[in-house]
């Protein structure tokens, strides 16, 4: 029984209209061309280069385009440039960009745009920062030509400027590209293929964005980032649900289009309802990280550390994150995403076979560990996080370690986690995080896997080993040499436990079965998707 | 009586300053980092110390709580450190569903409820008594989120009766405005309908078993006339205190109904804001809250010379 079935049966159609209550008449043109979608989190903020949150990544991939795209192989490809030259010696790059390119307001999209855009990303950004540490000259020559002197050649140029792990080397006007790479840009005027649109922004519920008219899509098929971004739809609401059962019901109520993340747990309930279709988001999925603290005992001591990977059960932490779909999960003896080139298990029998408490006790024993607490922060707040700490704690008390559990929220752990004093005076022993796939097919976007000390990411490992490959995979000519580097790298991080993989696991992205051309990837990709009345 | 109301708003002045300073302080005290927060999970230590100093928020405590009441004093409350939007019109997109979420939440609650607890307390000890008190005990008992998904999934996503989420502006058309409002307010009602109810009909009882009521009824008076005019007045001082009390309850469980039904309101802005950290935007919401509940206080101050003229200031 229907609402509007009960209405027409009463006949009250009639009487609504008599006292002033519009019909409930849609529009059904206008619905069609209206896309509505639930984001992985909130659209706090609209800077991708002030705040690196996937989410801002993945809006601002609509509203600004890049000079290059990664595709659905991971290769670079043209995006807003029309071609490129590179000197012999490897060192002065140069850009000339497509004809016709416009930003939102009207105006053109000039080199000198892409030169201001280019400066302010590679303050940011860590591929940025090496070319920029190699830079001699970065000028506009043209309108529409503008080149990159370096000191070093840098081969992965395309990939650096193409890349979709945040930040992404979006172009912006300069007027707003001249902010400080510190400071968030409050005017959103980019040349991509839909516009922002600010004054129906509200933070925390909704953001919307409207087709361009005068975007020009290149002539290729679209693939991620790369080629004609053709947008079949008018119009993009993005609807912030931060329950997981509401955006479920409302799903299946046809309320909503397009949800990026349902929980494990509410897919076998979107899989038997017939108007809605479910299927992996990513492959690339995602690797889950037991992160330890290199500074301070116990895991100062690299063999705690190892004690840590010979007991780690990744079946325990997948099912505690995934449930019992198989499918959704691999176990991951090392640090790069499965199904990628570079993915190699080198060095990672440690995580592979029965797990061995007894072993695990005898290098705890011999690493000096005098039962000191372990402080475990775990934000509860996050379900990968929440779910990947409960199994933390039952693992280390079965090692026989005096487990500190701080049971606390995001925020804080990302407070905590960057504290460098010793765990009983604020700082902390281990905390869990996730990577994105996609942030784990080279040493270039895989920070968690660089050991260089305190520049390194949070538990600052140090190791020269590690760095060796990392710098052997930036000078790798080809893909034979910068796979021999990962296997090196994945097997010297390993060895030194750099962090723990806790395993790789999928997501799920629903929709409504009249919506179409949606694709897996790391970020929701609009061009192309297409909605039936 | 003027000069009454002109000292209570006088009065809020101070507790307004203490308000702020409180919440100002724990602010300060709790843990967490916005700029963490905003850098992401690939900042480095030094990115996310940059933001923090371009944010001010290395500053010391003093500097930023002088520079932000300065602000306050103004009517200035600052800008979102997340959005760079001013929190005053962060509020103002939010307020709107907050208020016509408590308007239809109090207007249901106060029609229902209190015709619950006069019935109750006349038909004391019969079974309707012990439906409407069950009910109350229902009411306190389950707690707003279980409420709201039952009603979701009943009326939404079985029947179809209603929108399963979402807040159309009353611009929009008054039914598309109620639809939206419908199922939350429920949610939202169920403890406070079970709060008055459970007041009015122990306030009744004692009313009904007093000497000018058995005269009413000895002088043949009708029994509703009764129950509603005699009796009620007299017991609605009681009941008006726990209707105005009962709005801190509803601004708390705003915050969990509009998660659930997904209500752009301040209670969903309140808990984003803590979740993030985002300073200047929690202050201006406790801030308002607070005002808020200082003037529903004084609105039921005055209220009672209305109900009681024995009462005066």
């Amino acid at each position: 029984m229907h609402r509007r079935t009960v209405l027409k049966g009463m006949g009250a159609a009639g009487l609504i209209s008599a006292v002033g209550f519009p019909a409930p008449a849609i529009s059904q043109g206008a619905s069609a061309r209206t896309l509505r979608f639930v984001p992985q989190a909130n659209l706090a903020n609209f800077d991708p280069i002030w705040g690196t949150q996937y989410v801002v990544r993945n809006a601002s991939a609509l509203v600004w385009d890049t000079l290059y795209g990664v595709d659905s192989k991971l290769v670079p490809q043209r995006q807003m440039v029309e071609s490129e030259q590179v000197s012999s010696d490897g060192l002065t790059w140069t850009f000339k960009l497509r004809p016709g390119l416009k930003f939102h307001d009207g105006e053109p999209v000039r080199a000198k745009d892409c030169v201001a855009s280019l400066t302010r990303w590679s303050a940011r950004d860590s591929m940025g920062v090496m070319l920029k540490a190699t830079q001699k000259e970065l000028t506009a020559l043209d309108d529409r030509t503008f080149k990159w002197v370096l000191s070093k050649p840098f081969p992965k140029m395309m990939l650096a400027l193409g890349k979709n792990n945040t930040p992404v080397a979006f172009i912006m006007p300069e007027r707003i590209a001249k902010t400080d790479p510190f400071k968030q840009i409050d005017e959103y005027v980019g040349s991509g293929p839909m516009k922002f649109v600010k004054n129906e922004w509200v933070p925390g519920a909704k953001a919307v964005f409207e087709r361009f008219a005068d975007y020009k899509p290149r002539e290729e098929p679209a693939s991620w980032l790369a080629g004609g971004k053709r947008m079949l739809v008018d119009r993009i609401e993005w609807v912030i649900m931060p329950d997981p059962a509401t955006a479920s019901a409302a799903l299946q109520n046809g309320e909503i289009d397009w949800w990026e993340n349902p929980i494990a747990d509410l897919v076998p309930v979107l899989k038997r309802n017939k108007n809605v279709s479910v299927a992996i988001a990513d492959q690339l999925g995602n690797v889950g990280s037991f992160r330890m603290n290199h500074l301070y005992p116990p895991f100062s001591d690299v063999r705690a550390r190892r004690a840590v990977l010979t007991a780690l059960s990744q079946e325990d932490y997948m099912r505690a994150l995934v449930g019992s779909d198989d499918s959704l999960w691999k176990p991951l003896p090392g640090f790069f995403t499965p199904g990628t080139p570079p993915y190699t298990e080198e060095g990672g029998e440690i995580l592979k076979g029965k797990r061995d408490f007894d072993a695990a006790k005898k290098l705890l024993a011999e690493s000096g560990y005098t039962n000191q607490p372990v402080t475990c922060v775990v934000a509860q707040d996050q379900p990968i996080t929440k779910a990947q700490g409960d199994v933390t704690a039952d693992l280390l008390k079965r090692m026989g370690m005096n487990v500190d559990f701080v049971a606390t929220d995001w925020g804080t752990t990302g407070q905590r986690r960057a504290q460098k004093s010793p765990p009983g005076q604020g700082g902390w022993g281990m905390f869990h995080s996730w990577h994105a796939g996609a942030d784990c097919i080279n040493p270039a976007v895989y920070h968690a896997i660089r050991a260089s000390g305190d520049g390194s990411w949070f538990g600052w490992p140090k190791s020269e080993a590690v760095e060796a490959q990392v710098t052997a995979w930036f000078d790798a000519k080809t893909l034979d040499e910068e796979k021999a580097a990962i296997r090196k790298l994945n097997k010297a991080a390993l060895e030194h436990v750099v962090y723990a993989p806790t395993g790789f696991f999928l997501a799920y992205q629903a929709w409504r079965s009249n919506v179409s051309g949606i694709t897996q990837g790391p970020l929701p990709f609009f061009w192309g998707v297409s909605k039936k009345a | 009586m003027l000069g009454y109301i002109a000292r209570r708003i006088l009065a809020t002045i101070p507790v307004m300053g203490i308000v702020a300073l409180f919440v100002f302080s724990l602010l300060y005290i709790a843990p967490g980092d916005p700029a963490a927060v905003i850098a992401g999970d690939q900042a480095t230590p030094a990115d996310v110390e940059r933001i923090r100093q371009n944010l001010g928020l290395d500053r010391p405590f003093l500097v930023r709580f002088g520079e932000w009441f300065w602000h306050i004093l103004q009517g200035d409350m600052g800008k979102s450190i997340f959005t760079a939007l001013p929190v005053w019109t962060m509020i103002e997109q939010r307020i709107g569903p907050t208020v016509s979420l408590m308007i239809v939440t109090l207007l249901l609650a106060v029609t229902l409820a209190v015709p619950m607890g006069v019935l109750a307390a006349w038909k004391a000890g019969s079974w309707i008594d012990r439906v409407i008190m069950g009910f109350a005990v229902f009411g306190f008992s389950v707690p707003v989120f279980v409420v709201a998904y039952l009603l979701a999934y009943v009326f939404a996503l079985q029947l179809e009766w209603l929108p399963v989420q979402g807040y159309t502006p009353l611009s929009q058309g008054f039914w598309p405005w109620l639809e939206n409002l419908i199922l939350p307010s429920i949610a939202l009602g169920c403890v406070y309908i079970a709060l008055i109810a459970r007041i009015t009909r122990a306030t009744m009882l004692e009313v009904l078993s007093q000497d000018y009521i058995k005269t009413a009824r000895a002088k043949g008076l009708a029994q509703t006339t009764i129950l509603f005019i005699h009796a009620l007045k007299n017991a609605a001082v009681p009941i008006v205190t726990v209707i105005g009390i009962g709005i801190a309850l509803l601004i708390g469980g705003a915050v969990v109904t509009e998660s659930v039904f997904v209500i752009p309101g301040l209670g969903r802005l309140t808990i984003d804001a803590i979740l993030r950290r985002d300073y200047p935007v929690i202050q201006g919401v406790v801030l308002l809250f607070s005002f808020v509940y200082v003037l529903v206080n004084l609105v039921i101050d005055l209220l009672y010379t209305v109900l009681d003229p024995r009462i005066r200031y």
